[in-house]
């Protein structure tokens, strides 16, 4: 029976993650077309007109994937074979299983049975995270050598190149978050975001680190290779980049990795820095308002307006990020090493240095 | 409940499933017409270089993977020192900021030599 929870847990992790993608692809397209004046795509419909109007959402949540998945598989001459479907496998894979240790709920109570809604319930849940991201790399690198082209080549090398100069300013961030709450583990940071500060203001990670929150967006989406950060896969200059040779599904599956890091980015902002589901005042038995107010609520309501709380607050820092792409003109790749290296590295190292000062100075030292 | 890393064994395999299904979908669904275009590297008509077996290609991309082993390792040190901090005190503290001077001296000397310059 625990295994049939875990299994199905593991499922709703996954799903998620997998129409999240989709569903982004759709926001991104929607969402560009309005901060640049126009309509975006809106000509597919089903059966030749059986709905009384066009929707673009038909083309991307369905023309598109399934006119993708029935390309040709083209592999170029003297590529390595075995390369070839390995690297969009790895560039996938660990960022699927990064949302099994993300937890979307608090616990769903089931007659006696109290289940964490988390996938796996890690107490490394952060070095998990930060450890899949790495894998990423080698997904661009071995696509862009298993391409068998100079060009695809390069952009790979330079895409890891980028990815891994961030690597370190995203882990630094981390270091001073890790400080503040003292766990690794993501369900103990969500509900460590619980208590209120001065009895009013729920304290989310927001108000302890913000530098560490500024710091962690800079770095995630350069990690995951947006705008403005994508000058190894510059879509208007460089055709793909390292997956200029792949079709069909396998670079669907690049360009899926590309919004499962944004979805990421957006599930650590949520976890770390605004409560995860936590919403302001809701516990377990209702809600405690300040005041003496107290709304006594059923667990499963309580539970459905956190699930509820995590999705939303996952889709405000996903739109956050398809924002920023479409805001900012692309960095030049000197300027963009010069931000990883001698901008986020030792503004994250002073970070971590301050929040350990503070730490001590304002709880001081507990007995071992 | 179950072991964590059972759960977490659980959540790999199912994601391998879907992601190798979606891997082989091209090339279970998907027509195979192999011309000898086709199977041609893209550069923009030109004919292709040649193989990247053997390509040499800048050694500035060498150096940025060596920085990084070099910081990421050093901040891999910090995480357990983060964890278990309270319990360390000002002691503690004392001894991660020489940890840290020492790779901040690192960090200065290849600012300076001009490691980081990316042209």
């Amino acid at each position: 029976m625990d295994f049939l929870i875990s299994f199905v847990l593991a499922l709703v992790a996954l799903l998620i993650v997998l129409q999240l993608t989709v569903i982004l692809l759709w926001v991104e397209r929607k969402g560009s077309a309005l901060i640049q004046d126009r309509v975006g795509a809106n000509r597919a419909n089903i059966f030749g007109g059986l709905l009384p109007f066009n929707l673009g959402i038909v083309n991307t949540l369905m023309a598109d994937p399934l006119k993708l998945f029935h390309k040709e598989d083209v592999i170029p001459k003297d590529a390595d074979k075995f390369l070839h479907w390995l690297a969009p496998f790895i560039a996938v894979l660990p960022l699927f299983v990064t949302f099994a240790v993300v937890p979307f709920g608090d616990v769903l109570v089931i007659g006696e049975r109290v289940i964490n809604l988390q996938a796996v319930n890690l107490d490394v849940g952060l070095l998990f995270v930060l450890g899949m991201v790495s894998l990423g790399v080698y997904g661009v690198v071995i696509g862009g050598w298993a391409s068998n082209s100079r060009y695809a080549f390069l952009g790979g090398v330079r895409g890891s190149a980028q990815m891994v100069s961030y690597e370190i300013g995203l882990g630094l961030a981390l270091v001073a978050v890790v400080l503040t709450y003292g766990t690794l583990d993501l369900q103990e940071i969500a509900r460590a975001q619980g208590q209120l500060m001065w009895g009013v203001i729920p304290a989310w990670g927001v108000f302890y680190q913000p530098l560490a929150l500024v710091l962690f967006m800079i770095a995630g989406i350069a990690e995951s290779k947006r705008p403005p950060f994508d000058l190894p896969e510059a879509e208007s200059e460089l055709v793909a980049g390292f997956y200029t040779e792949y079709s069909g599904s396998k670079q669907s599956m690049f360009m899926m990795s590309d919004f499962i890091e944004v979805a990421i980015v957006a599930a650590l902002v949520t976890t770390l820095f605004f409560g995860g589901w936590q919403v302001p005042y809701l516990y377990r038995d209702g809600f405690h308002l300040p005041g003496g107010f107290f709304l006594a609520v059923p667990s499963l309501v309580v539970t459905i307006l956190q699930v509820v709380a995590f999705l939303l607050k996952l889709f405000i820092f996903c739109w956050l990020q398809i924002l920023v792409r479409w805001t900012y003109p692309r960095m030049r790749y000197d300027q963009l090493m010069n931000l990883g290296w001698k901008r986020l590295l030792p503004i994250g190292l002073a970070n971590v240095v301050v929040t350990a000062v503070l730490v001590l100075a304002l709880e001081g030292f507990t007995v071992p | 409940m179950v072991n964590p890393y059972i759960a977490l064994l659980i959540s790999f395999a199912l994601c391998a499933a879907v992601a190798g299904i979606m891997v082989a979908a091209s090339w279970l669904l998907g027509p195979k017409n192999d011309t000898k275009a086709k199977l041609e590297i893209f550069e923009t008509g030109n004919p292709p270089l040649g193989s990247i077996r053997g390509l040499r290609f800048p050694v500035k991309f060498y150096l940025t993977a060596i920085l990084f082993v070099v910081f990421d390792i050093e901040v891999v040190f910090m995480y357990p020192w983060a964890v278990i901090f309270r319990r360390l005190g000002w002691m503690g503290l004392a001894e991660m900021a020489v940890f840290v001077a020492v790779l901040g001296v690192g960090l200065a000397y290849v600012w300076r030599v001009g490691a980081l310059e990316w042209d």
